[in-house]
């Protein structure tokens, strides 16, 4: 048996204008748990996905156990064993628990489907492998926490020794992680091996033997975890020294801005989604709202900025009800907003920066001239100065077409433009998703910017750490209502996840 | 009473044709296409059969196996026509509304020009005999709409290959993540619905009138197109949804048998069919049942 | 040489012009394969163009003029179809919409008041009301109960006809397929062009077409109002987050759209006609609307070129007839034509292949 489980030599991989892979090799020892290690962009998912055949590389060449292997498509990979756990999970909604292990390969009686025997098989893998799931629950109605164990089921089932998680955690609660942890040490003591690709630090330092880092599609080295730090490892992930907290200067918190009283909000097919919530946000602080993805967050941002209706409480901005203003008037009353999706609800691609940047007040003077003819020149000059402020990087200035922007560069056209509009009250949901470092470092100072210049704050983010940074209280959302509010000094993430999964600690207001 | 149940034979002669192109609809869709060209598929289908048949029926041939080899060739050349926007929505990502807005304009031509190149008119020539009913007053079209049923049912929801299409149209991602080839599947599926539509297309023109013209197909395979969404995408609902369909333009040769309706125009009774299905789906827009990824081009690698 | 190939590919005008060259290579093809001469075909274009017969040598300048005439209900029925398209709607009712702006018109035009230009002015106002609330319908169908335009506006196609001819046969004079003459007031002739043209059918419908063009340009590119339907068009949960009244800018869209259409059927009643028509079947002007707005890439410029080819196209039937060539072919380079607008989205994939292989070159992969 050769020395190495997998071994990947100088993989190169191009995608239109980008070198995702460059001469990277990647050797992972039987039975370890290897990490994958890098920032957004890096080339970690990509060089994952040639392992598992989704793509072919451009050169380079692919060992497993020793014996070089053309992997050609998923197919090839799984009867190699190889098997994939994705990010974002390859799960049939409307399909049950059996029914999407089983896809591709379901058992037949006499040319029918035999989804008995599919039922039984996947109870026994359940079993053995102690990953709790019900074989006929649909997909759509079962939590992430149990979705993962399901895409974790699909390798098992067709026979897997090398398993890759990819990003594994950005979903679950701490503790849902806690127990993820425990599945992989117990998954490599049952002869696994398994490649994390994560950029984690305090997750690779708990579970991973080795870690691999890639920067900018190179590898830049692998060493033992045991033998490092995790500031070592964010050095040779970025290239420079991190910090990893931000400044955080006192601040006096003024009157309540933005209050919630009572909120009721129920989704499109008529399931309540937020209940009884109230939460105030004041001058100069920023609240926070931590919770696991789908527990009522997308339904309360969709409330307070007026996609949604309420079906019951009221919103307040500087006092003013707002339960029964179009979107375009609570915009106008002062609500600014900074989307999670940045493509789908934050900019308009095809346009140009300067056109995005007047997205919300394109119909006021100065853009508006008589008989509704707009000042396209006035929006020039807006957007110029902003990408000047803001650092925007961008081929032809204010000219540019948004969607051929970076994540970052579209990002900050969003900030800019909401900044821009002095609102009174920021909403801001997962501001940093899928953007690198440096990206993330900026959008964070002018968010405390912004707490500075006396604005209400409110964050939603999935990312505890950021919360815990950000923030100077932190509510807790649990199946559509607030669990509790904490000082941020006066709770530890531990407490927070606890009470993500539904118990109570003393509320703070 | 017995004047309705006297009636059914014609309802269903109306229906057939648009149940079986609504359930070749309905495959596509469920597979991830969205086919709106099923109009001038239909058309194809029934130039192509008028044309077999009357052309077979002067050769003197056996008036039986006429019909069917007609009805043959407009289930072979409906499947090919439906080709073209296989190749755009899927191999080519193309925008298929517009793919299929081509076909529709794309057969509106090359019927007519093909009877004008064959019958040096704007119509084929009309056939003697068209398709005869059996003992129950019930045409052979009728029969054929309920096996395209079961055959649908039985393909999509007892056997692996229907798991794996519907896959395809709700997550291709995940399809093709456990080794479904999510273009070939995509491809039976825009050609079943090819070869649905130009079967259907025949048995119009071979039981409801006696040549092809450019008013043969009036807008039936829209109708099916409504009944597909309408019966939100499963066998027995787009069955009751063609039905529903089928029995207003039925409506108008019942109404002859009412005096009190006789006054009416008959233009009121033309407009009922589209009326029903605009109301049905106004009042039943089921856009939550539709499969997750109809109508969105499939790219490999995307998550 | 790459920079000019990308050029070209990321060219909408390139690409519309190398569609339609494909289309008539398939049609000519096509004419070829079942045996007739191709170039009747083009001799055929040729005059309808240039009102001079290659065969004959003769010069009729009434041939340019009707093909302009002919022009006029394509451009318009390509503006309703384009002005759609940019918020983002699948418009194919241009004909429903075109038959009742028709309709309206032809009534107007007998039953109402016969004073000199108030007359027809009155008809084709109606025909545009009517054309913008048979499109509104739609709008709001879509905006507020998300039903699929696409099948929402077929089914009005099909309900305007009948209800047109409901309508028509009991309009003053009616037979089976037209009903009695109008009155002098109700007809939009100009009387110069008649006179310039040798007597063509060319009339003041053009110079309202003109003015059609102009507002299609200025309200979309100009106009608070077409700022957010094209940024509904392009995405429209941005748009919608962002303040701008969705709902509204859909209904509207379709509104202004069906004017478009309905306004051709106004003209095309008032200015080619001296009765009014009983229509047994379409005219199909709305369905070449669609074409015409994709090949024109709905903008305004566009679409004035792209209807004019197909005015070209219509007017050259009858002389194609006549040299033994099916008219229907025109119809058929028409589908193809839209077929090929596909091409569009295959040009972006070829060039992605090109992107990746120069990447690969630049990083040394063999």
């Amino acid at each position: 048996m050769s020395e190495y489980a997998i071994e990947m030599r100088n993989i190169t991989k191009t995608f239109p204008g980008v070198v995702a892979n460059d001469m990277v090799t990647l050797q992972v020892k039987h039975q370890e748990i290897h990490a994958l290690l890098g920032e957004n962009g890096a080339g970690k998912s990509t060089l994952m996905s040639i392992l598992f055949g989704s793509y072919s590389a451009d050169s380079g060449s692919i060992l497993l156990d020793g014996k070089p292997r053309d992997i050609k498509n998923p197919n090839v990979a799984t009867s190699l064993g190889i098997g994939m756990v994705h990010q974002h999970f390859k799960l049939v909604q409307n399909y049950t628990v059996a029914e999407n292990i089983v896809l591709g390969m379901e058992p037949t009686k006499g040319g029918m489907l035999d989804m008995k025997s599919a039922r039984a098989r996947v109870a026994k893998l359940s079993d053995q492998y102690a990953l709790k799931v019900d074989p006929d629950a649909l997909v759509e109605d079962i939590t992430v926490g149990q979705q993962q164990r399901v895409e974790i089921l699909k390798t098992l089932y067709r026979n897997a020794n090398i398993i890759i998680f990819d990003e594994p955690t950005a979903v679950l609660t701490p503790q849902e992680v806690d127990e993820l942890m425990d599945i992989l040490k117990k998954l490599r003591s049952e002869g696994k091996t398994i490649v994390l690709i994560t950029h984690k630090l305090k997750e690779i330092k708990e579970v991973a033997d080795r870690c691999t880092v890639l920067r900018r599609g190179r590898c830049i080295g692998t060493v033992i975890v045991k033998d490092v730090s995790e500031q070592d490892l964010a050095e040779m992930m970025v290239g420079r020294a991190v910090k990893f907290e931000i400044e955080k200067p006192e601040q006096q918190v003024g009157k309540v801005m933005l209050s919630l009283q009572n909120l009721q909000v129920t989704d499109q097919s008529g399931i309540v989604r937020v209940k009884d919530l109230s939460l105030d946000v004041h001058e100069g602080e920023i609240v926070g709202i931590a919770g696991v993805d789908g527990n009522g967050q997308s339904e309360l941002l969709g409330s307070i900025i007026g996609l949604l209706p309420l079906s019951g409480g009221a919103i307040l901005l500087d006092g003013k009800s707002m339960g029964n203003l179009s979107i375009r008037e609570r915009i106008q009353a002062g609500l600014g907003y900074i989307p999670e999706d940045r493509k789908k609800f934050g900019v308009v691609g095809e346009f140009s920066i300067a056109e995005n940047t007047a997205l919300k007040n394109y119909y006021l003077s100065p853009y508006r001239k008589r008989f509704g003819v707009l000042d396209f020149d006035a929006m020039k000059n807006e957007a110029e100065n902003l990408i000047k402020q803001f650092d925007i990087r961008s081929a032809e200035g204010a000219q540019t077409n948004t969607g051929s922007l970076s994540g970052g560069n579209q990002q900050k056209v969003i900030v800019a433009r909401e900044i821009s509009l002095s609102p009174k009250v920021l909403v801001v949901a997962q501001p940093t998703r899928g953007l690198d470092v440096g990206a993330i470092e900026y959008i964070r100072k002018r968010i405390i910017a912004e707490r500075g210049k006396g604005r209400a704050i409110l964050l939603i983010s999935f990312e505890l750490d950021e919360i815990m940074n950000l923030c100077d209280r932190i509510a807790t959302l649990s199946k559509g209502s607030i669990v509790a509010v904490n000082k941020q000094n006066e709770v530890t993430e531990y407490e927070i996840g606890l009470m993500m999964a539904g118990s109570k600690k003393e509320a703070v207001r | 009473m017995s004047m309705l149940w006297g009636m059914l034979p014609s309802i269903l002669m109306i229906v057939a044709p648009i149940l079986i192109t609504a359930i070749g609809g309905m495959i596509c869709e469920k597979a991830g296409v969205v086919n709106i060209a099923l109009e001038g598929l239909m058309a194809i289908g029934a130039c192509t059969a008028a044309s077999a048949h009357v052309l077979m029926e002067s050769a003197g041939m056996n008036p039986n196996l006429s019909l069917f080899l007609a009805l043959a060739l407009g289930f072979v050349v409906g499947g090919l026509f439906s080709l073209v926007h296989a190749v755009a929505a899927i191999n080519l990502n193309a925008d298929q509304t517009i793919s299929g807005t081509g076909i529709n304009l794309l057969a509106n031509g090359v019927t007519i020009f093909a009877s004008q190149i064959l019958f040096s008119a704007d119509r084929t020539r009309e056939f003697r005999m068209g398709m005869q009913t059996d003992a129950l007053g019930i045409y052979p079209t009728a029969y054929i709409a309920i096996a395209v049923v079961l055959f649908s049912w039985f393909l999509l929801y007892k056997i692996p290959f229907g798991v794996h299409l519907r896959a395809c149209g709700e997550h291709p991602g995940a399809a093709e993540s456990v080794g479904i080839n999510v273009k070939k599947m995509r491809y039976f599926a825009v050609i079943a619905s090819g070869v649905l539509a130009g079967l259907a297309g025949g048995c119009v023109v071979l039981t409801q009138t006696i040549q092809y013209t450019s008013n043969t197909i009036n807008g039936r395979g829209f109708i099916a197109l409504a009944a597909v969404s309408f019966g939100r995408w499963r066998p027995l609902g787009v069955t009751g949804a063609a039905f529903l369909f089928g029995a207003a333009q039925a409506f108008a040769i019942i109404a002859n048998n009412f005096p009190a309706l006789r006054v009416l125009p008959s233009e009121v009774f033309n407009i009922l069919p589209y009326v029903v299905t605009l109301a049905a789906l106004v009042l039943f827009s089921g856009k939550n049942y539709a499969p997750s990824a109809a109508g969105k081009a499939y790219e490999k690698g995307a998550s | 040489m790459k920079l000019t190939r990308q050029k070209l590919i990321q060219s909408d005008g390139a690409v519309s012009v190398l569609v339609v060259v494909l289309g008539f290579l398939v049609g000519t093809i096509l004419v070829a394969l079942v045996g007739k001469n191709p170039l009747n075909m083009y001799k055929a274009l040729f005059q309808a163009l240039s009102g001079y017969n290659i065969d004959n040598g003769r010069m009729n300048i009434r041939y340019i003029a009707e093909t302009l005439n002919y022009s006029v209900p394509f451009i318009l029925c390509g503006l309703s179809m384009g002005f759609a398209k940019r918020v983002g709607l699948f418009n194919i009712g241009g004909e429903g919409q075109y038959i009742m702006g028709l309709t309206i018109a032809q009534a107007i035009a007998l039953l109402g008041p016969q004073v000199p230009v108030l007359h027809w002015l009155l008809a084709i106002l109606g025909a545009i009301v009517i054309g913008s609330l048979w499109g509104g319908v739609v709008g709001i169908l879509k905006a507020k109960y998300e039903v699929s335009e696409v099948v929402s506006t077929i089914m009005l196609n099909y309900v305007a006809l009948y209800l047109s001819r409901i309508i028509c046969l009991q309009l003053p004079g009616a037979t089976t397929y037209k009903t009695a003459n109008f009155p002098e007031t109700a007809l939009i002739g100009n009387t110069f062009f008649q006179k310039i043209t040798n007597n063509s059918l060319l009339n003041n419908g053009i110079f309202m077409m003109v003015i059609a063009v102009l507002v299609y340009w200025f309200i979309m590119e100009k106009t608070s109002l077409g700022y957010g339907m094209r940024a509904t068009g392009f995405n429209k949960e941005a748009a919608r987050a962002s303040g701008i009244p969705v709902v509204k800018s859909i209904s509207i869209s379709m509104a202004i759209s069906g004017a478009f259409a309905g306004l051709a059927g106004g003209i095309v009643a008032l200015g080619s006609f001296k009765y009014g028509r009983v229509l047994s079947g379409m005219d199909n002007y709305g369905f070449d609307g669609i074409a015409v707005a994709l090949v024109g890439n709905c903008t305004a410029l566009g679409t004035t070129l792209a209807g004019f080819l197909f005015g070209l196209l219509k007017n050259s039937q009858a002389l194609m007839q006549g040299k033994q060539i099916p008219k229907e072919i025109t119809f058929i380079i028409q589908g193809l034509i839209v077929i090929f607008i596909a091409l569009r989205s295959a040009l972006k994939l070829y060039q992605e292949y090109l992107d990746k292989k120069q990447l690969q070159k630049e990083v040394g992969i063999k």
